[in-house]
């Protein structure tokens, strides 16, 4: 440029458009995405206000203590009664259910795709577990209607109701392994070689090496992967709804029906209730409790995740 | 093999102290016309030698030569490598390693290994010692064990008083230093070690090789080296390797002042490598 003094070459020109355009057509990008990455802050923080403007009306009319601390959920009903602790119960019961289903399944699949499955078998077996993540919850609940109640749990346990718990937990745990052998596998996998080559040499059998390195070693990528997986199940709507039915009830019976939180939101939201009463409020505290609920259980598996990562760093 | 697991420390001692009145030294491990590879790669050709009871014996010679894989057939470690491959034989006091009649989990309890790089578990320093001893049964005083292997392992003195923090916590040196306290924990016939000191400052190589000169009275030592020095100054017989062929094995003194082969000359006096 200070060879060509006063007379700059036309190429020179050329690329300070074609350089001005690109910039361009890169800040309008830029600004698009940004607008992109706002809309799903703004969206979450609307749905967020929602929850907690709509609660706080329901909390206008209803006192916390009664809401947290009763034991009778009947908002639809006379003499109405708003005590959460029942929809808990159900939540609970049947999410923890489902982790003593899918705990040992899914830990039990991800030692032995990360330990013992030869590249082949991974190959196939990985794919099979995304495609079981994949069916629709809806059949899930079908499937435990139709099937596990009455072919499985109602032969060996004849007082099984109809809606209960245990089908309820069964396939929601079927529903959370895909999360938690895949998870499991992960963080087994992210544990070092060495260590591994280590127990080996001192003469450790295959599955002591699983067993007493790998696992504990990935122990909280084990607790976040099963953290995770518990908020799925307790967010998990259709299938529970369909297989535990729609009953609140304070009680520890698996053979019960019972309902959880997410059942008595669906069970408002598709009935004829009038915006602004009561009974319509009533589907926002349930659904802030929830939220308050799955968000903890995230941000301590965030959490645990995070020093795993930590220790081999 | 079921016998060699019953076979305490002590009967393997004084079999191999009578054995020794024949005027040669006892062989513990001897390759004959040894063959490794990896899939259709050759690592290590047509290698025999034996190796001395309660020497140590190092292996030297310019990367990828095969030290490492001819180290690593010694206990089995390449069975976990689906793709190696072994042809020859490869005994352990008579015992052919590589037929269906050696279970390598027990022959890695006679056969202990240490790695290039430290590799202490992330437990306690006393978990780590404790952990082959406990998952093979050991029913004895397991804080007696713990503290003897850690004095020969010549770091007792260091970590008497954090036994139970994490091993993490220590240094380089003093992790592979527990790294070989937890392999003599299971009171192990050979050690076999991979270039033990690569990662390690001069000072703590200096103490490993210090260690290293202790554990012969009590171990037979198979130490792979790229140092040369470090052969010389620890080792009683020295092979060297070049391109997979095991060019000369004899004394250390004989290899390093009138070595039989021009390669080894070459090699030693720093020609190439
Ligand atoms: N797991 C493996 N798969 C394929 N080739 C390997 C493997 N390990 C080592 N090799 C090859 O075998 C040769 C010898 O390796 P190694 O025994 O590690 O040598 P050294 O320890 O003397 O450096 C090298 O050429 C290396 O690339
Ligand atoms: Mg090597």
């Amino acid at each position: 440029m200070v060879l060509v003094q006063g007379e700059p070459s036309t190429d020179d020109e050329g690329d300070r458009a074609m350089t001005t355009r690109v910039r361009w057509a890169e800040q309008l990008i830029r600004h698009a995405l940004f607008a992109c990455a706002l809309l799903s802050i703004v969206t979450t923080a609307g749905i967020v206000w929602v929850l907690a403007s709509e609660s706080f009306a329901f909390f206008r009319e209803v006192s916390p203590f009664e809401f947290f601390l009763g034991t009778r959920w009947a908002p639809l009903l006379e003499p109405r009664s708003f005590g959460i602790l029942p929809l808990i119960c159900g939540t609970f019961l049947v999410a923890g259910g489902a982790l003593l289903v899918a705990i040992p399944i899914g830990m039990g699949t991800g030692i032995y795709l990360s330990e013992y499955a030869r590249p082949w078998v991974r190959g196939i077996l990985k794919p099979i577990l995304e495609i079981l993540a994949g069916i629709p919850t809806v059949v899930y609940g079908y499937f435990a209607l139709t099937f596990i109640t009455p072919q499985v749990l109602r032969p060996l346990i004849p007082q099984t109701e109809i809606f209960n718990v245990a089908s309820a937990a069964i396939v929601v745990g079927v529903m959370i392994i895909p999360t938690i052998a895949s998870l499991c596998d992960d963080a087994f996998r992210a544990v070092p070689r060495t260590l591994r080559e280590a127990a080996y040499a001192l003469s450790a059998t295959r599955l002591e090496v699983s067993t007493r390195v790998v696992v504990p070693a990935a122990m909280s990528g084990v607790v976040a992967a099963v953290l995770l997986a518990f908020a799925r199940a307790i967010g998990e709507t259709m299938a529970v709804t369909l297989a535990a039915g729609m009953t609140p009830k304070l009680t520890l019976n698996p053979l019960e029906s019972v309902q959880t939180l997410t059942g008595y939101i669906v069970q408002v939201s598709l009935g004829d209730t009038p915006a602004g009463t009561i009974e319509y409020q009533t589907i926002f505290a349930c659904g802030m409790t929830l939220f308050l609920i799955t968000l903890t259980i995230n941000i301590v598996a965030h959490r645990v995740l995070k020093r795993f990562r930590e220790v081999y760093e | 093999m079921a016998e060699l697991r019953n076979m305490s420390v002590t009967d393997s001692r004084t079999r191999s102290a009578t054995r020794r009145v024949t005027a040669a030294p006892d062989t513990v491990i001897s390759a004959e016309n040894l063959t490794l590879g990896y899939g259709s790669f050759v690592a290590v050709r047509d290698v025999s030698l034996d190796i001395p009871d309660r020497k140590v014996t190092a292996i030297i010679g310019p990367s990828g030569c095969g030290k490492s894989t001819l180290l690593r057939a010694m206990n089995r470690m390449n069975d976990v490598v689906p793709s190696a491959n072994v042809q020859g034989r490869l005994l352990y006091r008579g015992l052919d390693i590589y037929s269906p009649r050696c279970d390598s989990v027990e022959l890695r309890l006679k056969i202990g290994m240490v790695f290039q790089r430290p590799n202490p578990f992330p437990k306690s320093i006393y978990k780590n010692v404790a952990w082959a001893p406990k998952i093979n049964g050991y029913r004895g005083d397991m804080g007696e064990l713990v503290e003897r292997s850690l004095q020969h392992a010549a770091l007792w003195d260091e970590v008497k008083d954090k036994l139970h923090q994490c091993a993490y916590a220590l240094s380089g040196g003093q992790q592979q230093r527990l790294c070989i306290a937890r392999a003599i924990a299971l009171q192990p016939d050979v050690l076999l070690m991979d270039e033990p000191c690569s990662a390690l400052d001069p000072i703590a190589t200096a103490r490993i090789e210090d260690l290293i000169d202790e554990l012969e009275n009590r171990y037979t030592v198979v130490l792979v080296t790229h140092n040369m020095q470090q052969a010389a100054r620890v080792s009683d017989l020295t092979a060297f390797m070049y391109m997979g062929e095991l060019v000369e094995f004899d004394a250390t003194e004989t290899m390093f002042t009138k070595p039989g082969r021009q390669r080894t000359q070459d090699y030693i006096t720093g020609r190439f490598g």
